[in-house]
């Protein structure tokens, strides 16, 4: 390791711009003559529209347009695109841009306003004159497919976007007949808003002179962003346009999808022939981002006398909201079943997913994306049935562990498991946690009138997204490898282009640290360039814990190539066979001999070609790659949570929360940590906290921070948090990815404390009157017995 | 937000004159409430007149029957005066816990009992307090001038110029906070001086702060927390949402009753 390589804590190097108020936001950017945009959204979470009037406000001061479904149907604009079916099956209703006949969220776009100043388009839209007839809503996925629920698209009967399906029915309904005991449970995974700090934002400038465009917009994903909205929505070649991502505040996911929004700017933009800002205010977001989870389960594990896992059994009702976001029912099928053997040898697994549409914000993947729901219901399983067959939980786990020899594992539900050793992380996280000592903790909280819970999530995920064709295989409309482009300067600086894509990850720096240790150049010679698609080659952009273990493994193999070439030069310089350079510590050198050059040396040679084999070779030393992953990455660990709740108020306090993960080969450490810390806080908030509520007719009531509660320093205690390195056997990096874990892991183990301390099964988020009403109705039941 | 027009007197009688000349006014203190509406486009004043211009109206003076605080003080004014925190450290404590920092830098006790939002601190802390209201035509018993949710006594443009606080033998003031925004969701002010014993209930009322005389009344009797321990408020006033129902606010006031008579000091 060198002191800016593999494995050092280096200081992020983005971090300067950002403390001295220099980053640059897509709203921090002004183009000459810049107009605004104001959208009008639908007040009614379903209603027919009779008639939209724009007369009054297109006259208003400042006003430029005032757009509305005609207009975009008068373009031959396309619907916003899902890239996504699973298995290629679903019905698949479009999305319009802008709602003409009917609206079905609240929040759905109905009509945009264009200004000279924000405040004018606002009052545009405010003298938009539109005549709904007020329709029943459907909010709750319970109800969606029931006779009496008011259809949403007529190309979905029954509210059904699709009913999935995964494992061996067979074989699990025959496991399940000879079980000794069946643990089973109601799960709710509760919606959440994803909530980044910064809200969404979009600035177009269209160039009549070439009919371009440029984009800068808060995506996790610029080239797809510009695939979706060059082919399918403007119809024009994705050469005329250009998705520029800048510094982007969060993403989560929910700057993952395809927005109406920013189709609809870059689109007016040439109506207007301006440059067209739009800001969403904290409002809109809650409105219209897309929300994560919201899953309704049925949960079934089986057992026999030994406690040995025969079979498990799971239900979901996944709701997908209005319309289909961009990777539409992904989340809810594919990420999620796939994961629902855990840590655990099960022999038989029978997974049904039914995805339905109600008059709710698009769901899409939030972070972990389907692999969190999938823990939640193995974990919650696991302990339920240690309490329910006797056995000691930890003990359970162990006994149905895969084994570390039985390694590449098959699951039952299409994942083989590439490496995994899960043993010693659970002994890791018990030791770490004090877990022997904590019936003494226990007694003593007891001593104080306080309840102590203690519960463990042994979690896996499937991470490094993906195999192109395992992408293609299950329905998605894209491959997923990730490109790298490594360009060098004749005096020795390097630049490297990837298409994977920061919200704050901290790629500048874990990225110059590849090639740090790769080439041998310090990490302030080297320029991460991302997030531009007029810059970078191609990307599919960051999410499923993928920037590393794809986007970094394409980056080393453009280093090795740019060393390969470098050996080549370096043995015409040195007149040496080219099987006798070798290259280490930045220097490649005659086996044997004293003679060397340096990396510098080379590439000023390589690109001031005056001593070069110009006829064997060409000048220069850049390098590009596309590297497309073997196989997912699997991170695994054991995650540990105490609680201590006050019986009086129900109020949940983490105590102790101990994460010990496997994420393969560290980069930056102290990164990674940062990345631990901010997956278990988003857990935390999803277990004790968050919840995006609609009422039944369908108004979001949970619209703004005021009453959308999210997680705050003081709501979690300082993480002890380990590691345990097995290295991802596939990629050159041995890097499985962390950024979701803590997400992924953290709800089932708070969960699993709240209900060993409190003896009662609770659905998320565990809030304080939730809490309090489970003690109150297990007090009564007591009293009654 | 809309526009609006702007004034900066710089005295009591200025604002309130500015006030009566203009058509929809509202006086603009620390700002934190008014502002996120205005910007929300929820309110739509005519005329704002700025009261920061007017420099008697901030300011905490410690007089012989008491401590009078200047209606422009700002909460971190409050919390971090010496002179309040060694009379009166349970009224320290309550505006050390409103809002954020950045609330309790801009946001002032005369703006927030104007505006008596029904989950402020300080009406509980008011009201159990005994404290007067000090306005630029008259003064106010708090008990009178609390009237409602966000509604007080104060007449059209009249004015908080003080808050005058008698000083207590011991009080309390505890918060079950709102997970998400950090109002009280229950706020319990508990008070012992020579006039007696008051307990005022902010955050659940559904007519804004109240009192509980069958507590006063025990606690006057014995100053314990077993003494409130069997006192149920009737969960049919008060308010319920996503964050707690009626139910289960009656039950914290309680909890919370128990807890500030504990605290105490």
């Amino acid at each position: 390791m060198t002191s800016e390589g593999i494995g050092a804590s280096v200081r992020r190097k983005e971090d300067k711009r950002f403390i001295v108020g220099r980053g640059q936001y897509t709203d921090d950017i002004n183009r000459f003559g810049q107009v605004y945009a104001c959208f009008l959204r639908s007040s009614h979470a379903h209603a027919a529209i009779k008639a939209i009037s724009t007369d009054v406000a297109e006259g208003m001061p400042g006003v430029l347009a005032v757009l509305t479904s005609s207009d975009v149907a008068a373009d031959g604009l396309g619907g916003n695109p899902c890239g996504f079916a699973p298995d290629g099956k679903q019905n698949a209703p479009p999305r319009p841009l802008l709602a003409g006949e009917r609206v079905r969220f609240v929040g759905d776009l109905v009509a945009l306003a264009i200004a000279e100043t924000p405040e004018q388009a606002k009052d545009a839209v405010e003298a938009i004159e539109i005549d709904y007839e007020p329709l029943e809503a459907c909010v709750d996925p319970a109800k969606a497919r029931s006779a009496d629920a008011p259809l949403l698209h007529d190309e979905a009967p029954s509210n059904t976007c699709v009913e999935w399906q995964i494992g061996d029915k067979e074989a699990t309904d025959e496991a399940f007949a000879r079980a000794h005991h069946v643990t089973r449970l109601d799960i709710v995974n509760n919606r959440k808003s994803p909530n980044a700090i910064e809200p969404r934002a979009s600035l177009a400038e269209y160039n009549p002179a070439d009919e371009s465009y440029t984009l800068y917009t808060t995506s996790q994903n610029p080239h797809i962003t510009r695939l979706l909205l060059a082919a399918f929505i403007l119809g024009v070649p994705e050469s005329k346009v250009r998705v520029v991502s800048p510094d982007v505040g969060g993403g989560f996911g929910s700057k993952i999808p395809q927005y109406p929004e920013e189709a609809l700017i870059t689109w007016a933009s040439r109506r207007v022939g301006r440059p067209v800002k739009w800001a969403a205010e904290r409002s809109e977001s809650f409105l219209s981002d897309a929300h994560g989870r919201d899953h309704l389960t049925v949960a079934e594990l089986a057992l026999d006398a030994n406690g040995k896992f025969l079979g498990l059994r799971v239900d979901t009702t996944a709701n997908l909201g209005a319309y289909l976001s961009t990777f539409g029912a992904l989340s809810a099928t594919y990420l999620y079943a796939t994961l629902l053997s855990g840590q655990y040898v099960i022999p038989a697994i029978h997974a049904k997913v039914t995805g339905v549409f109600t008059n709710t914000a698009p769901i899409d993947a939030e972070r972990g994306a389907g692999r969190p729901e999938a823990t939640y219901v193995v974990e919650r399983l696991v302990e339920a049935a240690a309490r329910e067959v006797g056995i000691d939980r930890i003990e359970l786990r162990r006994r149905n562990f895969i084994a570390p020899d039985a390694f590449p594992y098959q699951t039952p539900v299409a994942l083989a498991y590439d490496s995994g050793d899960y043993e010693p992380i659970l002994a890791d996280g018990l030791k770490r946690a004090d877990y022997d000592g904590f019936a003494t903790r226990r007694a003593e909280a007891e001593s104080r009138g306080k309840l102590r819970g203690i519960g463990l999530s042994t979690y896996i995920e499937a991470c490094g997204l993906a195999p192109s064709n395992i992408a293609g295989m299950i329905g998605a409309g894209v491959g997923l490898y990730e490109s790298a482009e490594v360009r060098f300067d004749p005096t020795g600086t390097v630049a490297v282009y990837t298409g994977s894509q920061t919200q704050g990850q901290g790629h500048e720096t874990t990225f110059s640290q590849l090639v740090a240790d790769r080439l041998g150049v310090p990490i302030d010679k080297v320029d991460i360039i991302h997030g531009d698609t007029g810059r970078v080659q191609w990307g599919h952009g960051t999410y499923g814990s993928r920037s590393l273990a794809v986007g970094g493994s394409a980056i080393v193999r453009c280093c090795e190539k740019a060393i390969e070439k470098g050996k080549k030069v370096a043995a015409h310089l040195m007149e040496a066979a080219e099987s006798d350079i070798e290259f280490a510590d930045g220097s490649f050198t005659v086996v044997g001999t004293d003679k060397s050059k340096s990396f510098g040396e080379i590439v000023m040679a390589a690109m001031v070609p005056h001593n070069f084999p110009l006829e064997s070779m060409e000048p220069g030393l850049d390098q590009r790659t596309f590297y497309d992953p073997a196989n997912f990455t699997y991170p695994a660990g054991c995650h540990v949570c105490e609680v201590e709740i006050d019986p009086d108020t129900g109020i949940v306090e983490i105590v102790n929360f101990v994460a010990v993960d496997d994420f393969g080969t560290l980069i930056n450490p102290m990164i990674v940590e940062g990345q631990v810390h901010g997956g278990i806080v988003h857990g935390v908030g999803q277990s004790l906290l968050e919840h995006a509520q609609y009422d039944e007719a369908g108004q979001l009531i949970t619209g703004s921070l005021m009453d959308y509660a999210m997680p705050r320093a003081d709501t979690v205690p300082s993480f002890e948090v380990g590691y345990k390195v097995t290295p991802c056997p596939h990629n050159p990096l041995g890097a499985k990815g962390c950024g979701e874990a803590g997400a992924i892991a953290a709800p089932a183990a708070v969960i699993n404390a709240v209900i060993d301390a409190i003896g009662a099964e609770i659905q998320m988020p565990a809030t304080p009157e939730r809490v309090w009403r489970t003690l109150q109705s297990r007090q009564t039941a007591r009293a009654a017995e | 937000m809309y526009a609006f027009e702007f004034s900066k007197p710089t005295s009591v009688a200025e604002a309130v004159t500015a006030f009566g000349r203009v058509d929809d006014g509202k006086y603009l203190a620390g700002g934190q409430t008014l502002l996120p509406t205005m910007k929300q486009r929820l309110a739509a004043p005519s005329d704002l007149i700025d009261l920061a211009g007017i420099r008697d109206l901030a300011g905490i003076r410690d007089e012989a029957d008491g401590i009078v605080i200047g209606a422009m003080t700002t909460h971190a004014d409050v919390a971090g005066s010496d002179a309040i925190r060694r009379v009166i450290p349970a009224l320290a404590d309550l505006a050390d816990g409103i809002g954020d920092a950045q609330v309790r830098n801009r946001g002032t006790i005369g703006g927030s009992i104007a505006n008596n939002d029904p989950a402020a601190d300080y009406p509980a802390g008011l009201v159990g307090l005994d404290a007067t209201i000090h306005t630029d035509r008259r003064t106010l018993a708090a008990d009178d001038f609390f009237q409602g949710l966000f509604e007080t006594a104060l007449e059209d443009s009249e004015l908080v110029t003080s808050v005058k606080v008698p000083v207590p033998d011991r009080a309390a003031y505890v918060k079950f906070p709102n997970p998400a925004s950090r109002y009280a969701l229950v706020g319990v002010f508990v008070a012992q001086s020579g006039a007696g014993v008051r307990v005022a209930v902010t955050g659940c009322g559904a007519n804004g702060v109240f009192r509980i005389p069958e507590m006063e009344t025990a606690l006057q009797a014995s100053f314990t927390p077993d003494a409130v321990d069997g006192i149920k408020v009737d969960a049919g006033g008060l308010n319920g949402d996503i964050h707690g129902s009626p139910d289960y606010r009656a039950h914290l006031v309680t909890v919370l009753a128990k807890r500030a008579v504990a605290a105490a000091r």
